[in-house]
């Protein structure tokens, strides 16, 4: 389905999309005020931005520097090239120990490679242990939302899951009681796990260690617990010094969520005594996307989440809708880069009104690229036959002013002598909850004839 | 100094009294301001649907119709910046530079190049502004709610200068109307949505009327209130910086 069918759907519903708009402005709030309260803010995202785009630049180099240094720390470094490898590494290293259940604690990347579904095909439990990923994990769904991952779900709608899933109490819905429910069913599943799996936030190359945050201390758990710890990144989560951490630790919670830090900045540097750290470089499609240079500051991105925040057009279509695991204003430059047919309406889900661009905290010119991802989709055919022709003739009236200021008079004339609700008629999509303006006696130009030329 | 007027398609077909309502506040502050009389539209329908070379003729014809000017001047921040960031699609000539670097916005020109201090107009209405997108982010006519720094508005300043006016504060200052080109109908839901967020917001603070200076943003929000028999009434900024009543 394309984004704007979905997003009517959404749309249908109207209370819950004010609900769903109002519960995401209240973040997008809290990050205003989390930023402001940070008076070189405009400068650290300047920096930010640069150190992705050197890191970006020299990824080779660093790439090799990070697995030296790893490797040094005892941890064993795996390259994928794409979700299927990636997926059949984290089945090897599982399979050698007999692992029966996995704890995963919030990782983007493995939603990407569909990790979920295929170790639970091979036999392997897996247990998604951020509370909002187990959410959406038990009611069978992605995410809407990369760092909030079930926003689009009510308490209400929580409790019920909840109730059918965990035995709580029927119609409960207070989130603490909720809360302390998923805390022990969690804890359980934490104390059996046979190993675990993050995703990362941050990987230094001149440390060769990674940095996991989270506002649960559920990474920390998981790692702690088990005998093994896996870590899936993507290539572009490389970062050249730990200096340059500060930058992005002050910028990225600040950004997802209003918090001046999140609560756990987990740093793994090795596997603890007795136990086993594998770390997976993953590209898939991101060597791609570096290739294309209008479209290689997409990968600055640090997951978060601050565009779908702000984002008008998400707030009233919910994450669902964009049919991509990575949602809004940033999910829509990046898919249309693994598939642009599939993916083809998502550059054109924007008004282009540019607060993605200007809430990004690495300077990603989003609306920019969606613009570009326009141009490329049109140019490869995959825009609708009736836009693509419309366009063909406007351009072609635009370009004859004769022509133009006929079909405008035209136009005008037939507005005039129409009964509204004719105009407004199932061919008028504009017209179902908008009128259009009272068509004027004479264009400016007329009235300018008239009133300014000279005879 | 020679300034052309620049009067966007929709406005020329739909919103005559902003054209004149435009030319008649230019002159008024001593301008001398021209008409060319084949001027269509500045391309962006076409490339903001991702059909840039549709747009190729029309961004042509824009150049030729206004290359003898110092500046050129429209109401609308929209076209305005599609002049200025996507001719670069077309050969850049000296001409073509030129057009790019001197077409300006109404209350940009207002406020940068005449600077302006006084404005002779009157209006005792609770008015709420809307700040159009492509004008705030785009062309940076006021400081955005994203950015961290000091706040400004070219245009909230002048409507400051006019004798009366209330304007009302909303609770997102600077959120999009919905607009959005083609994306008003192939994104009804959404784009009416916000549209209908937006009035509201306004409705909530009493606005009597609601003003911007864009009039797609304005025809989008206005066509919601019609049809919904709303309690205010849409006018571009170049109404009531020329002195118009309610």
């Amino acid at each position: 389905m394309d984004h704007p069918s979905a997003a009517a759907i959404f749309n249908k519903d109207e209370a819950r999309t004010e609900w769903h708009d109002k519960a995401l402005w209240y973040v997008r709030s809290k990050r205003d005020l989390s930023a402001k309260s940070i008076p070189e803010w405009e400068q650290l995202r300047q920096i930010a931005s640069a150190i992705k785009a050197h890191a970006l630049s020299n990824l080779d180099n660093y790439l090799v520097e990070f697995e030296e240094n790893a490797k040094k720390n005892g941890i064993t470094v795996h390259w994928a090239q794409d979700g299927k490898e990636h997926n059949e590494i984290v089945h090897s290293i599982l399979k050698a120990k007999e692992v029966k259940k996995l704890v995963k604690s919030k990782s983007m990347l493995t939603e990407e490679c569909h990790l979920n579904p295929y170790l639970e095909e091979k036999g392997i439990e897996v247990i998604d242990t951020d509370l909002g990923e187990r959410i959406v994990q038990l009611s069978k769904e992605p995410p809407s939302h990369i760092v909030m991952p079930a926003i689009h779900k009510k308490k209400e709608d929580i409790g019920q899951l909840f109730h059918e899933k965990l035995g709580t109490e029927a119609g409960a819905s207070d989130p603490q009681y909720l809360a302390e429910a998923a805390r022990q069913h969690l804890r359980q599943n934490f104390l059996t796990a046979d190993a675990s799996l993050t995703g990362v936030n941050f990987a230094i190359a001149e440390t060769g260690g990674v940095v996991v945050c989270t506002n649960e201390g559920n990474a920390d758990l998981g790692v702690s617990l088990a005998p093994i710890h896996i870590a899936s990144m993507g290539i572009e989560k490389l970062i050249p010094k730990a200096a340059h951490l500060g930058v992005f630790l002050r910028l990225l919670a600040r950004s997802a969520t209003g918090q001046p830090i999140t609560s756990f900045s987990s740093h793994f540097h090795g596997p603890k005594p007795g136990s086993e750290m594998h770390i997976i470089i993953v590209d898939n499609g991101r060597t791609e996307q570096l290739g294309r240079d209008d479209f290689r500051k997409s990968l600055n991105c640090i997951r978060c989440g601050a565009c779908m925040n702000t984002c008008p057009v998400y707030r009233r279509s919910g994450g669902h809708s964009y049919g991509y695991t990575v949602p809004g204003p940033i999910g829509s430059i990046l898919s249309p880069g693994k598939d642009l047919k599939k993916y083809s309406s998502l550059p054109f889900a924007s008004t282009l009104c540019g607060s993605c661009s200007d809430v990004c905290p690495v300077k990603i010119d989003i609306h920019t690229q969606l613009y570009k991802w326009r141009q490329i989709i049109a140019k490869e055919h995959e825009l609708p036959w009736s836009k693509r022709q419309a366009m063909k003739v406007a351009g072609y009236m635009f370009s004859h002013p004769n022509m133009y200021r006929t079909a405008g008079k035209a136009g005008r004339a037939m507005l005039k002598v129409t009964p509204k609700t004719l105009v407004n008629g199932p061919w008028n999509v504009w017209g179902k909850s908008r009128d259009l303006p009272p068509p004027p006696k004479e264009s400016f130009r007329d009235w300018y004839l008239k009133n300014r030329v000279k005879k | 100094m020679k300034v052309a007027l620049f009067i966007p398609c929709y406005v020329d077909q739909f919103y005559p009294n902003v054209g004149i309502a435009t030319l008649e506040l230019l002159e008024k502050l001593g301008v001398e301001v021209d008409f060319p009389l084949d001027q269509t539209c500045c391309g962006q329908p076409m490339a903001n649907s991702g059909c840039e070379t549709d747009g190729i003729g029309a961004a042509n014809l824009f150049v030729e119709n206004f290359k003898d000017y110092d500046y050129i001047v429209g109401p609308t921040g929209s076209c305005v910046l599609h002049v200025r960031d996507h001719f670069n699609k077309i050969q850049q000539t000296e001409e073509v530079k030129k057009v790019r670097a001197k077409t300006y916005e109404l209350c940009e020109f207002l406020v940068d190049v005449l600077k302006v201090e006084h404005i002779e107009a009157e209006f005792p209405h609770k008015v709420g502004l809307h700040l159009s997108c492509h004008g705030l982010r785009g062309m940076r006519l006021g400081q955005s709610s994203e950015i961290v720094g000091q706040d400004f508005s070219k245009m909230r300043g002048l409507l400051e200068k006019v004798k009366g006016i209330e304007l009302i504060e909303l609770d997102r200052k600077d959120e999009c109307c919905g607009f959005g080109g083609t994306f008003a109908v192939t994104e009804e839901a959404v784009s009416v949505k916000m549209g209908k967020d937006r009035v509201a917001d306004h409705v909530r603070h009493g606005a009597e009327v609601l003003t911007g200076g864009d009039m797609s943003c304005l025809m989008h929000l206005g066509g919601i209130i019609s049809r919904k028999d709303q309690p205010l009434k849409v006018m571009h900024i170049a109404e009531i910086l020329n002195g118009a009543t309610l």
